[in-house]
This record gives C-alpha cells, sequence and structure tokens, in this order.
C-alpha cells in the first residue's frame, strides 16, 4: 500500500491551486457551492482547456494526455475545493468523452473530443422523463427511423443546464416492441435542432437549472447514435458509474464545510469562540472524519480504474455514503448558525454569502439525482453483495 | 497510491485465514471466554512458530523484520476469528513499546523472547480514572536508594494475569510519567479478574509496595507519557484492523444468512428492507478499511498522523457498532442466541469501541487537528 501522490501529482495540484488562486483574484469567479451543477462559465472552461485539464485521461491523438484516472480525481478535487464554476465542462469530461472512447464512432470522437477538451461544447443529460426516474428503462421518448435519420416524439424532464448547453446526450426508445431493456439507444442531439423545445423549470432555492426538454418530430442524422442500436441500455450501465464515482458525490458543498469552521473560530458567544463549543467541537470533527471516509470510498474508485478494473457496486457506495454526509453537513452548518441560518444569499445580515440555507435546500436534491439512495442501495445488494431478486 | 496488498501480504492473510480457521474454530473461542487463562499455550506456540509474535521487529531481535503494516494485516484476519489471548497485549503494548523507548538491553531482552512465543507482556497504563490522560496515573514511583517502590492500582489490565512482564506507567517523584518494566511476579503484585462484555481477560491489579529496580526503567523517567502517546496510537490502530476483520466477517456472515433463511415463501434476503440494510453495512465495512489502513500505512512509515489515527478510531469503532447491530437484525432472534456466533462479534465491537479511546475522545482530536 501506499497512499502518497507521486511528486508529479503533488505538482499537478500544486499548479492547478495556483491557477484556481489567480484566476480568483483576478475576478473570473468567486468561490460557489454547488458551481459544478449550477456554475455556468464557459469562459472558466475554456481557460481550464486551454490548462489541459478536460478529458485528461483520453487518448492523445483526440488531444487527451492519456493520464491516469488519479490525474483527473485531482484536478476535480481542486476545482470543487475552490467551488469554480465549471458546470460546462464537467458532463462532457466526467462520462460523455468516456462513452464516445468506449462505444462512439472515429467520426464522433473526432469531431466531439478535441472540443469538450476545449471546453468549447457543453453537454446536457437527457435521462429521466415524467415517466420514467428510477426506472430509468421504462423511458417512452421515441426515436424512430426515418430516411436514414432518426425522428425524435417525447420528453424529458430534470434535464440540468438544457438551457444553456449545446448538445444533450440522449436514451431513447429505438424499438418499441422488444421487451424495455432491449429497445432502447444513446444519442447526442444538437440542442438547437428543429423540434427541440427547452423550458426551464424554477427549484426550491428559487433558481433556474433544470427543465423540460420536448421533441416534436425532431429531425437528428444517423450520425448522432452511439454505438449499437436498441444496445443503449448495456452500455450505459458504465456511464453511470462515472456519473456516481466523482468526488462532487463529497465535496458539493465543500465551501461551506471551510466556510463555517471559519465561522466557528471567528466568532465569539459568551466571551468565547465558538470553536470552543464542545458540541461543535465533536460534530465538526465528525465531520471532518465522514469526509475522509467518503474520499476514500471515491480515491479507491478512480484506483481501481488506473488498474483497469471496473467499478461495480464500488460507485453507489461512495454516493450513497457521500451524498448523505453532504446533508449532514449543511443541517449542521444551519444548527451553528441558529437563527441566521436561514438568511438566504441576497438577504441583508445573510451569513456565508447564505449557503447554509442554500445548502439545506439543494442537498435535498443530493440523494435523488443520479440514482436516489434506495436505488443505490439495491445496487450494492444486489450487483454487489449477490443478494436475490424478490 | 497503490490501495492493494503486496503480494506478500496477501499470502500472510491468506494463511492467517486458513490457520485461524482450523486452530481457532468458534468452539475454542467460546472455550477461552469461559477460561481462566484465556488461552491456549498450544495454539501460543504455533502462532510463534509461524513468526507471528515477531513479525513486525528488527531481524536483529530474532523478529520477521517486517512493518506495522504487515502486523495490520494479521490483526485483521486476527479480528474476523475473534482470536483469544494476549497476542495484542504482547506484541503491540508490550514489543512495540520496548521496541520504540526500550535500551539496547532491553530490547536483547524481551524482543527475541516474544518472538519466539517464551514471553507475555502486557500494558498497566489505566487506572480507576479511566481516563487516557497523563493526569490519570496517579500510582506512585516513590525513590529507595537505587530502586522506586510502586503503589497504585491499574484497572483493565489485558492478560496481566497471564504475562511475564508488566510495562508499568507511574506518577514520576518531579512530575512526569515514568515507565517501568515489572515482573509480574514481584512481590506485592496482586490481581483480580474483571467480567467484561467481550468475556475477555482484564484485571485489576494492585501495587502494594512493589519494587521497581533502576534499570526497569523504560525510556527516559519522567518523559513516559511520551512513548505512551506513540503506544496509544499504534494500539488504536491495531485495534481498527480487529474490527475491520471483525466487521467483514459479520457482513458475509450476514449476507449469507439472508440468502438462506426462507420466510414468506422467500429469501430474506430478497426483501429489500434486509437488502439495505447489509447494502448499509458494506458502506460501513469499506468505509473502515480505508481510513484504518491509511492510518497504518503512516504508521508504518513513520509519517507524523496524529489526526489520521484519531480519524480512523473515531470511525471504525462506531461503524463496526452498528455492523454488528445491523447484523443482530437480519439474523433475527437466532443471532441472540449464545450458540450463535454473531454475538461473540457484537460484544466485542462494544468493547474494542471504548478502547483506546471512544469516538467522542478521538474526535476532540481531530477538532484540535483541524484547528478548532
Ligand atoms: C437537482 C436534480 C438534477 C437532476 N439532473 C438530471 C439530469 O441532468 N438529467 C437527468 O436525466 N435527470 C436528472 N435528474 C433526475 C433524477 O435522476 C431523478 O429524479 C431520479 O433518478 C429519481 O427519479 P424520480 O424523480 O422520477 O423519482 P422516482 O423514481 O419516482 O422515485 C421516488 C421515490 O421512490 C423510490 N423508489 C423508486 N423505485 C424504487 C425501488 N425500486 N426501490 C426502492 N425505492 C424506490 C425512490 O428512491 C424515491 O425515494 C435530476 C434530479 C434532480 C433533483
Amino acid at each position: 500500500m501506499d497512499f502518497r501522490f507521486t511528486p508529479q501529482q503533488e505538482e499537478l495540484r500544486r499548479e492547478v491551486r495556483a491557477f484556481l488562486e489567480a484566476e480568483r483574484k483576478q475576478g473570473t469567479y468567486e468561490t460557489d457551492i454547488d458551481a459544478w451543477i449550477e456554475g455556468w462559465s464557459p469562459e472558466m472552461s475554456k481557460k481550464i482547456g486551454q490548462k489541459g485539464w478536460i478529458g485528461v485521461t483520453w487518448p492523445t491523438q483526440y488531444g487527451g494526455r492519456g493520464w491516469t484516472y488519479m490525474d483527473r480525481l485531482i484536478i476535480t478535487e481542486e476545482l470543487l475545493r475552490y467551488g469554480a464554476p465549471v458546470q460546462a465542462q464537467w458532463p462532457g469530461d466526467r462520462q460523455i468523452g468516456p462513452s464516445l472512447i468506449k462505444y462512439g464512432t472515429e467520426e464522433q470522437r473526432k469531431e466531439f473530443l478535441p472540443k469538450i477538451i476545449k471546453g468549447e461544447i457543453a453537454f446536457a443529460l437527457g435521462m429521466s422523463e415524467p415517466e420514467a426516474g428510477s426506472d430509468l428503462a421504462g423511458l417512452k421518448i421515441r426515436a424512430m427511423g426515418k430516411d436514414g435519420d432518426f425522428l425524435f416524439n417525447g420528453q424529458k424532464v430534470w434535464t440540468g443546464g438544457a438551457h444553456k448547453a449545446d448538445y444533450i446526450y440522449i436514451v431513447a426508445r429505438t424499438d418499441p416492441d422488444a421487451p424495455k431493456h432491449k429497445g432502447i439507444s444513446e444519442f447526442i442531439v444538437d440542442l438547437r435542432s428543429p423540434g427541440v423545445t427547452v423550458k426551464p423549470l424554477v427549484d426550491i432555492t428559487g433558481r433556474t437549472h433544470l427543465n423540460e426538454v420536448y421533441f416534436d418530430n425532431a429531425r437528428v442524422p444517423r450520425s448522432g447514435l452511439i454505438g449499437q442500436i436498441n444496445r443503449g441500455w448495456y452500455q450505459i450501465i458504465a456511464q453511470l458509474d462515472y456519473e456516481r464515482s466523482g468526488l462532487e458525490r463529497v465535496m458539493s458543498n465543500y465551501p461551506l464545510f471551510e466556510a463555517i469552521q471559519d465561522y466557528t473560530r471567528k466568532t465569539t458567544r459568551n466571551g468565547k469562540p465558538l470553536s470552543e463549543d464542545p458540541v461543535i467541537r465533536n460534530n465538526l470533527a465528525e465531520l471532518r472524519v465522514e469526509y475522509e471516509v467518503g474520499r476514500w470510498l471515491i480515491y479507491r474508485i478512480a484506483w481501481m480504474l488506473t488498474q483497469g478494473k471496473l467499478p461495480n457496486y464500488e460507485a453507489a457506495e461512495s454516493k450513497i455514503f457521500g451524498t448523505a454526509y453532504q446533508q449532514r453537513l449543511a443541517a449542521e452548518a444551519m444548527r451553528i448558525l441558529g437563527l441566521s441560518g436561514q438568511l438566504v444569499e441576497d438577504s441583508p445580515r445573510a451569513p456565508l454569502k447564505g449557503w447554509a440555507a442554500r445548502s439545506t435546500m439543494f442537498s435535498l436534491a443530493y440523494t435523488i439525482m443520479g440514482g436516489t439512495s434506495e436505488i443505490l442501495r439495491n445496487v450494492v445488494a444486489g450487483r454487489g453483495l449477490g443478494m436475490p431478486s424478490e | 497510491m497503490d490501495l492493494s496488498l503486496t503480494e506478500e501480504q496477501e499470502m500472510l492473510k491468506k494463511m492467517a485465514r486458513d490457520f485461524l480457521a482450523k486452530e481457532c474454530p468458534k468452539t475454542l473461542v467460546r472455550q477461552m471466554e469461559e477460561d481462566e487463562k484465556g488461552y491456549t499455550p498450544d495454539l501460543w506456540a504455533k502462532m510463534a512458530e509461524l513468526g507471528w509474535m515477531g513479525l513486525a521487529f528488527p531481524e536483529a531481535y530474532g523478529g520477521g523484520g517486517g512493518a506495522f503494516l504487515d502486523l495490520a494485516v494479521l490483526l485483521e484476519e486476527q479480528g474476523r476469528a475473534c482470536l483469544p489471548g494476549p497476542f495484542f497485549s504482547t506484541v503491540v503494548l508490550g514489543g512495540y513499546t520496548v521496541l520504540d523507548a526500550g535500551s539496547e538491553e532491553q530490547k536483547k531482552q524481551f524482543l527475541p523472547r516474544i518472538a519466539q512465543g517464551k514471553e507475555i507482556m502486557t500494558l498497566a497504563l489505566t487506572e480507576p480514572s479511566a481516563t487516557y490522560t497523563a493526569e490519570g496515573i496517579e500510582l506512585t514511583a516513590t525513590p529507595e536508594g537505587e530502586d522506586f517502590i510502586l503503589n497504585g492500582t491499574k484497572l483493565f489490565v489485558a492478560d496481566a494475569h497471564v504475562a511475564n512482564h508488566l510495562i508499568v506507567a507511574a506518577k514520576a517523584p518531579r512530575g512526569g510519567v515514568t515507565l517501568f518494566i515489572i515482573d509480574a511476579k514481584s512481590p506485592g503484585i496482586s490481581y483480580t479478574q474483571l467480567k467484561t462484555i467481550a468475556s475477555d481477560k482484564q484485571c485489576e491489579v494492585v501495587f502494594d509496595k512493589v519494587k521497581a529496580p533502576k534499570p526497569s526503567i523504560l525510556g527516559a523517567p519522567g518523559k513516559g507519557w511520551l512513548e505512551v502517546e506513540k503506544m496509544l496510537q499504534r494500539a488504536a490502530v491495531a485495534k481498527c484492523a480487529e474490527m475491520v476483520g471483525g466487521a467483514q466477517q459479520v457482513l458475509e456472515m450476514t449476507v449469507d444468512y439472508a440468502k438462506q433463511r426462507v420466510q414468506f415463501g422467500k429469501p430474506i434476503g430478497s426483501f429489500q428492507a434486509i437488502q439495505h440494510h447489509c447494502a448499509n453495512m458494506a458502506i460501513d465495512v469499506d468505509g473502515c478499511r480505508f481510513i484504518t489502513y491509511q492510518a497504518a500505512w503512516m504508521l508504518s512509515e513513520g509519517i507524523s498522523c496524529t489526526k489520521e489515527v484519531a480519524m480512523a478510531k473515531a470511525w471504525t469503532s462506531e461503524a463496526y457498532r452498528r455492523v454488528t447491530a445491523l447484523g443482530h437484525q437480519v439474523h433475527g432472534g437466532i443471532g441472540f442466541i449464545k450458540d450463535h456466533d454473531m454475538q461473540l462479534y457484537y460484544r466485542r465491537a462494544k468493547a474494542a469501541e471504548v478502547t483506546y479511546g471512544d469516538a467522542e475522545f478521538h474526535r476532540e482530536t481531530v477538532a484540535r487537528e483541524i484547528g478548532l
């Protein structure tokens, strides 16, 4: 065993940090929580792309660097630590690129990978539908062959960032007569195609991030199909593991963790800093320990990938654990802030930029999006422990 | 980064698992709970033959030249098997402290004997105050000529009644703590066995004018607490390694049972409530593993790791308790019966939780380490 990073990795981490410090100082961005989900800044993503920090694990012939997943994790760890706005690059870097490398045509790789790497294009993920959430294979949207193209009809929902992205990754039904799992295919669709309508939804925090996306005879060229027709369900499994196993599952509200610790050092109550309060010390230490445990569950997956092993139930474990911890972090921050915890970010006197209040609301989604914790426990029990289905 | 064991460690693990499956069945574990000594000299000798006691000590002292990490691998298997007896006391508490703090002479005197299985050692640290702080040490060492006279009471001294030597932490005459290595049969020492939840062998040890000759001082007089702190770090992580092994076994046992036990015409493992209990157990088992091995590795490498040790013990203590509690829930009534193995683990989990600092104790350390 060796829990150390290589000197090159330490150097990489320093470089990423120095870059993020400098850009923050320059005003390119401000640290925020959940900035990988709703921190939209194509400018920032292009700068990160110029640094060569997107798609680092991909083959060099497409502009990647052939680095390990551990290297990628180090980069994403710093992006999350600094709460940099990286929404525009996130799905492409995390799962669309790897999917295209595994299943895409040479044409698709040449078309998309270099642009993702440069931070020039953004993807939204169109999986969920009104009738197909946890039961994703129950999806209804149709993609029927028409003169060599596909005609899309139906609806996606909860599509994060679709109102800003360039492309949407979609799973659609291509054979309505086949059994549920055997008639699904994966596509990349240009969000500006005629017949595609994006309707933003306002979420619990009052922000707009989620969307409904409607398809009304939207024509998609055959070149939009990823991999084999009707094999989409089997192709998507690995992608979902990538989606679930990143450090964002334990660091989405990380800036709040640092902020609340700092707050307890600087705030006095009854003449003493809050950080001397035994309950606060105990609870923040407990969160620190949980964070460490969650971090290792995720590092383990990057390490497995580095070894050429495919994670299985491990991604589910890491997401269940990390998201629950983050909800506890939000709750503890609120407890410490007391009455002022309820103040939201644009309110006078809001402490910690209103992050505690916003995280209390947004963290609800952590255990739902990307597979609910219940579904993921099913995965751990079934795929991981080999327990029988009912 | 490399999160795997080396080939040799994998071999050690497998060998230990096979050996313990054969030599330390649960019938023996149960017998030893009732036994006055708490171990069998026969199994002890076999373990020594395998080189377990000396595994992590330098070859110069008859050891195997391994690292603390190797010892952690072995302890994980011992925890899995609920190995009874004074291995932990002798090696982790005794031998390692001699190796770390002892004079060349003391190392030569004790370590080869430990490696050969001829020496049982333990640590007499805690007192009726039951804290892990220097202030808790009230047993006095009064100078008398060239010697010291020890007076006081130690509690929770594991395996003291079968030990050849005790490492005793005493309040030094001019402040601080001094450690002594005392012959366990010295006049004035008396033992009373305590009855514990884990049915392990912990003793109250009373020192009544016990003579400690000057050469029995271990390490620098008055500076003993520094050694105790290092020892407690090793002990906490070693305990975590045992807990990881126990937790892994409880998970496997529980999942197997859930696949076999039929109710309502189906294996209970097909019910989602049971599956989610098992999934939660699996997450806890994996969670403990990495945080424990991170600390074990740092200790092995000699990297300062106060925070990491505290995180490991804070977490693993409670996670192991959760795993055993869920294991019981899934087993239903049967696990409650003394003949069933579940209860062996549940009781050990509780004891391990409070030993060498419970979760709250270690969280306070974490709080300090993160600058609160
Ligand atoms: C903030 C946010 C962002 C999102 N972003 C995207 C996105 O970008 N793209 C996208 O495609 N989707 C996105 N989603 C959708 C998300 O993936 C779904 O909400 C999720 O998969 C759950 O589906 P559902 O909402 O239909 O709930 P349901 O599936 O109806 O679940 C409701 C409840 O029933 C439970 N349940 C369902 N089935 C089972 C079962 N078999 N066993 C036990 N319990 C069960 C669930 O765990 C949950 O508690 C996002 C969601 C949120 C909240």
